[in-house]
């Protein structure tokens, strides 16, 4: 009962145990600090990272470059699963190159990212856009195909127009599909910007880590992999609010 | 408004797995033709309430499906007011078998639907006020079709149909699912629904009271392909029982050997 009404103290004693565990590896790895530090030497550097600005700066960078990549990946992608889903030649025209894109790692593009948009913020939000395009674009898809064809029925019966069968029927009727895929999308957008900051960029939580190496600073890069994880799971926590609006209520208790 | 006729409707479906791929037939168009019916020839007064009955697999959803527009005959044509049938239209609402409601959207929203087209807010506002007090839906407005019993959701969506103001009205087995007495409550208000109204309606149905107790006409389906077995008009006054009419009680007799039940309970 209590653990109920106390619902942050199980994740405390588990971060607890977690933090005292580190510190007890670190005094008795053997390795130096500089090597593995522990927690006191990478909370002090946190502190240092946030004092003179430099995490703010570094996780602007990053989110700006995630959000960037991430809302032109929904502008093309869902529009194109909309086609894809309701129109069967597009389907079969598009449908094999989609499918033989999408397993190729976004990292495997980063030589042609930078040759073709050099340095600077454009190759990395290339690289978080084909991160979330083509997972959007299957989920959307097949959001649309598993709509209730009697809906359709209902559109064609009261004369809906072309645009109205769009927003009264397709976009609702995927939405609750869509919001999933979203959360999904946003967790491998955020994997991917760390490596994408690894190359080509001077700011970002990438960057922060791979520069933090280059100094020998390790508490700096645990600094930056902890903010990653914080962030990600901001990002998560967003998305999972999102699929509680009350449009897509109906979703969860079976409607269809 | 709302004069059906029906000529020479045919329906047949390919089966594809039965394909035989010989010379003649290389395509995949061609394989064993699966009729559902034929030679269907049927005249629906304006403003008649018909009951098609049939046992189920027989065809009745299809044949309805057909002349709504939602579904092309193989043979034949459908002409609803001196106009050939060509596809689906607000001039004739289908109610589904299945739940149609637009889950997204609540009871107003849904009953709106039909009423889009009116420009003028406050006599738009009224006409949804009127459909929905009319299944007796007052305070559900804005719940969602979830949040409803099966019998309002269907109650809500004849509001929907009524709502559009169609000559013609198809529903297919609009009474399947319901508990007993819901059952014979929607029965009577589709019946007082219709004579306020006054329009077509084409009611699908496997129960034979149903049709005996709603019809100005029924229907009888029957047999692969199936075909009419019967058509007859039902001048008896309503509310209608079988006590008090043993010609409607016979006829339940007739109806039940027809479609292969000996002993009637
Ligand atoms: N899409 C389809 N493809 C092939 N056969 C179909 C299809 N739809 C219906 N049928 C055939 O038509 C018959 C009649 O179906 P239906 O009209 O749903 O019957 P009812 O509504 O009288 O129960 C079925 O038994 C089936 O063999
Ligand atoms: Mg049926």
């Amino acid at each position: 009962m209590k653990a109920i009404q106390q619902p942050l103290l199980f994740p405390l004693i588990t971060f607890s145990a977690t933090l005292l565990l580190w510190e007890l590896l670190a005094l008795h790895s053997g390795w130096s600090e500089q090597v593995f530090p522990g927690p006191v030497k990478v909370f002090v550097g946190m502190c240092e990272l946030i004092c003179n600005g430099a995490m703010l700066r570094h996780a602007v960078a990053s989110l700006f470059r995630v959000t960037a990549g991430f809302y032109l990946a929904i502008l093309f992608g869902i529009p194109l699963g909309i086609l894809l889903g309701r129109w069967r030649t597009a389907q079969q025209f598009l449908n094999p190159l989609i499918q033989f894109l999408r397993p190729i790692s976004p990292l495997a593009w980063i030589p042609l990212s930078m040759l073709w948009f050099g340095i600077g913020d454009k190759p990395a939000v290339f690289l978080i856009f084909l991160a979330s395009f083509f997972p959007l674009v299957v989920s959307t898809t097949a959001a649309v195909q598993s709509i209730n064809p009697v809906y359709f029925h209902v559109a064609a019966n009261f004369n809906f127009s072309r645009y109205e069968v769009v927003t009264k029927i397709i976009i609702p009727g995927m939405l609750p599909s869509v919001l999933t895929a979203l959360r999904i999308t946003v967790t491998i957008a955020w994997l991917v910007v760390v490596a994408a900051e690894m190359i080509a960029v001077k700011s970002g939580l990438g960057y922060l880590i791979l520069d933090s190496r280059n100094a020998l600073r390790m508490d700096y890069v645990m600094d930056g992999m902890i903010v990653i994880g914080a962030i990600g799971l901001l990002l998560d926590y967003v998305m999972t609010r999102l699929n509680r609006i009350d449009s897509i209520a109906w979703a969860s208790v079976g409607g269809r | 408004m709302g004069h059906i006729i029906i000529k020479n409707l045919q329906k047949e479906y390919i089966e594809r797995r039965k394909v035989n791929r010989s010379l003649e037939c290389p395509y995949v168009a061609c394989g064993e033709a699966n009729v559902v019916f034929e030679n269907i020839n049927l005249d629906f007064e304006e403003g008649e309430m018909v009951c098609i009955l049939g046992p189920s697999g027989c065809g009745k959803t299809t044949m309805l499906r057909i002349i709504a527009g939602f579904e092309k005959a193989s043979a034949g044509n459908v002409i609803i007011n001196e106009k050939t049938v060509t596809g689906p239209s607000s001039d004739h609402i289908f109610v589904f078998q299945h739940n149609a409601l637009l889950p997204w959207l609540t009871v107003w929203e849904n009953v709106e639907l039909g009423l889009r087209h009116l420009k003028d807010e406050t006599k738009k506002k009224g006409g949804i006020q009127e459909y929905i007090s009319m299944v007796e839906l007052d305070g559900f407005e804005d719940n969602y079709p979830y949040q409803l019993s099966g019998g309002m959701q269907r109650r809500a969506e004849l509001a929907r149909a009524l709502a559009a103001e169609p000559d013609t009205l198809f529903m297919d087995e609009p009474f399947s699912g319901l508990d007993f007495l819901t059952h014979m409550k929607m029965r009577e208000e589709v019946v007082n629904m219709h004579q306020y109204i006054g329009k077509t309606v084409v009611i699908v149905t496997h129960d034979i009271d149903d049709a005996l107790i709603m019809g100005d006409r029924i229907v009888v389906m029957n047999g692969r392909p199936a075909y009419i077995k019967l058509t007859r008009k039902l001048d008896y006054p309503r509310p209608r029982n079988y006590e008090n009419m043993p010609e409607l009680s016979e006829l339940r007799n007739d109806l039940f050997f027809m479609l292969g039940v000996n002993y009637a309970v």
